[in-house]
């Protein structure tokens, strides 16, 4: 009962924290008509009897046509569902903290995720690396220049026997995981900003030193990956090319592919205000303000005993 | 045999790896936010007994093995292969000594072991936990000497050695963890 007790004060913490910053929170339907075109998310699909819909993973486009037909700052706190994703710290359905800030950067949204951290796991300091660097650091391998081989050599470096055949995307989601997250569990927390324009998924593409990087970050406590903020490629055209290059990419693999949301794009070519996004998993929080290291410790029925 | 996606690695299921059956010992499932989905797995080689940990693709798949645990009677050997026995089809199966291994030296007449299977040949046989034996060779015994510690070695019929406490003599049956090898207790005499 304490931890029961725990969820609901953690629940109404992260609620007020953001209405006392005048962030309006609004709840956006879990079912919706489309499906995300990630190749690497894959969703529940409910039959319905005007056709399929799918169970959000994320209330991201709902809250981007709110954006766009003038709501202002929102946040949303509720399920959200990712099928297939099971582990230690993973659950195919969990609580997602999703807030929009109208005219900010993704850097000044960092500093209020930081607030927000600084608040609830009494963290008083924190860093911000590149992605480069925290591969330099730990891999000894450029971002930029390494190859396919070299990653697999980096891989195999730090003991990991890779069965099958990954692409570069796939060795740095390899060596972020399995090398960089179990090297900074004693770091507190760590932003990791500059990602490559690979990797831009909705975020915008900035400058940084000469190179196109993504304008996204993620927040990391203890080694676990926390949150994951951009700031929004605000684009339609260039939203539609991604999802294009997702549909490309599942195709490739032998996953269905999705239509567009044509709704998402209307309310993107209508004009989705400058602004910047986080989404953070609210049962990692708990888990971490608790001191646990697994998520079926802090989730009253989690995914085997729902 | 069928496939086996990822996440269906449970403990305890058999799969090819590289040409050799294993048991699937842990897996654990790891994913960015944004990105790639890896299991990482622990597995044991059927065949050397050596753990491995493998790397996946989250979706990728291996082919399952066939490999079946059977309890059989131990019945002889002639020297080359180890014949053992189904006792409710009588039918016989024949292991050869990289799948006898260290299982020989409890190897006794009419006990049952747990034989594994792999595609129908003995892999690897694994004695019961505890087994009762006869001591056919040890120093005489020290009557009166039951409280204290010290011990010795004692040879059991089936050619296992191991340390005994002092009071015991040739013509006793003993119990032993065929784990460790080491004696549990006098057994009542056969």
């Amino acid at each position: 009962m304490g931890d029961l007790r725990a969820r609901a004060a953690l629940l109404e913490e992260v609620r007020s924290f953001l209405s006392s910053r005048s962030v309006l929170e609004v709840d956006t339907p879990m079912l919706g008509r489309f499906a995300i075109t990630d190749p690497n998310i894959e969703l529940f699909p409910v039959a319905t009897s005007e056709g399929p819909r799918f169970l959000q993973s994320s209330p991201e486009y709902a809250m981007k046509r709110l954006l766009a037909s003038g709501s202002g700052d929102i946040f949303q706190l509720g399920k959200v569902f990712r099928s297939g994703e099971y582990g230690g710290k993973h659950n195919p359905e969990f609580m997602m903290l999703e807030w929009y800030r109208v005219g900010w950067t993704h850097c000044q949204l960092m500093r209020e995720v930081a607030e927000l951290l600084a608040q609830t796991l009494q963290l008083s300091t924190w860093q911000i690396w590149s992605l480069g660097a925290l591969l330099e650091h730990f891999c000894q391998i450029n971002l930029n220049e390494a190859t396919e081989l070299e990653l697999e050599v980096a891989a195999l470096n730090a003991g990991l026997d890779v069965v099958g055949d990954l692409d570069k995307l796939d060795y740095l989601d390899l060596l972020m995981t399995h090398v960089v997250e179990p090297g900074i569990v004693d770091w507190g927390l760590v932003f990791v900003v500059d990602f490559l324009e690979e990797q831009a998924a909705l975020s915008r593409i900035i400058e940084r030193g000469g190179r196109r990087v993504a304008a996204r970050f993620e927040a990391y406590v203890r080694g676990v990956e926390l949150a994951n903020g951009y700031w929004e490629e605000s684009d339609p055209e260039v939203l539609v090319r991604r999802f294009e290059a997702d549909n490309r990419v599942r195709q490739s693999r032998g996953q269905t592919t999705h239509k567009i949301d044509e709704r998402l794009i209307s309310a993107t070519s209508a004009g989705v205000p400058d602004c910047a996004g986080v989404a953070l998993g609210f049962d990692r929080l708990l888990m971490l303000a608790l001191g646990r290291s697994e998520l079926s410790q802090v989730i009253p029925f989690s995914w085997p005993r729902a | 045999m069928p496939n086996f996606s990822t996440n269906e690695f449970k403990p305890g299921l058999k799969v090819m790896l590289d040409n050799e059956p294993c048991s699937i010992m842990e897996n654990e499932y790891v994913k960015p936010g944004k990105g790639q989905a890896f299991n990482r797995v622990k597995l044991r080689n059927l065949r050397s007994g050596r753990v491995l940990e493998k790397t996946f693709k989250s979706g990728d798949s291996l082919e399952g093995a066939d490999v079946l645990d059977i309890d059989l009677e131990y019945s002889y050997t002639d020297g080359e292969f180890w014949y053992f026995m189904d006792p409710n089809t009588f039918e016989q199966h024949s292991a050869d000594k990289a799948a006898i291994a260290d299982a020989e030296k409890w190897l006794k007449e009419q006990e049952k072991f747990e034989v594994t299977l792999f595609n129908g040949a003995p892999l690897a046989v694994t004695p019961p936990n505890f087994i009762e034996l006869e001591i056919t060779e040890t120093d005489p015994g020290l009557k009166g000497d039951t409280a204290q510690g010290g011990s010795k070695p004692a040879t059991l019929s089936t050619g296992a050695v191991v340390r005994v406490p002092l009071f015991l003599s040739e013509g006793e049956i003993i119990r032993v963890d065929t784990r460790s090898g080491e004696y549990v207790s006098r057994a009542s005499k056969a």
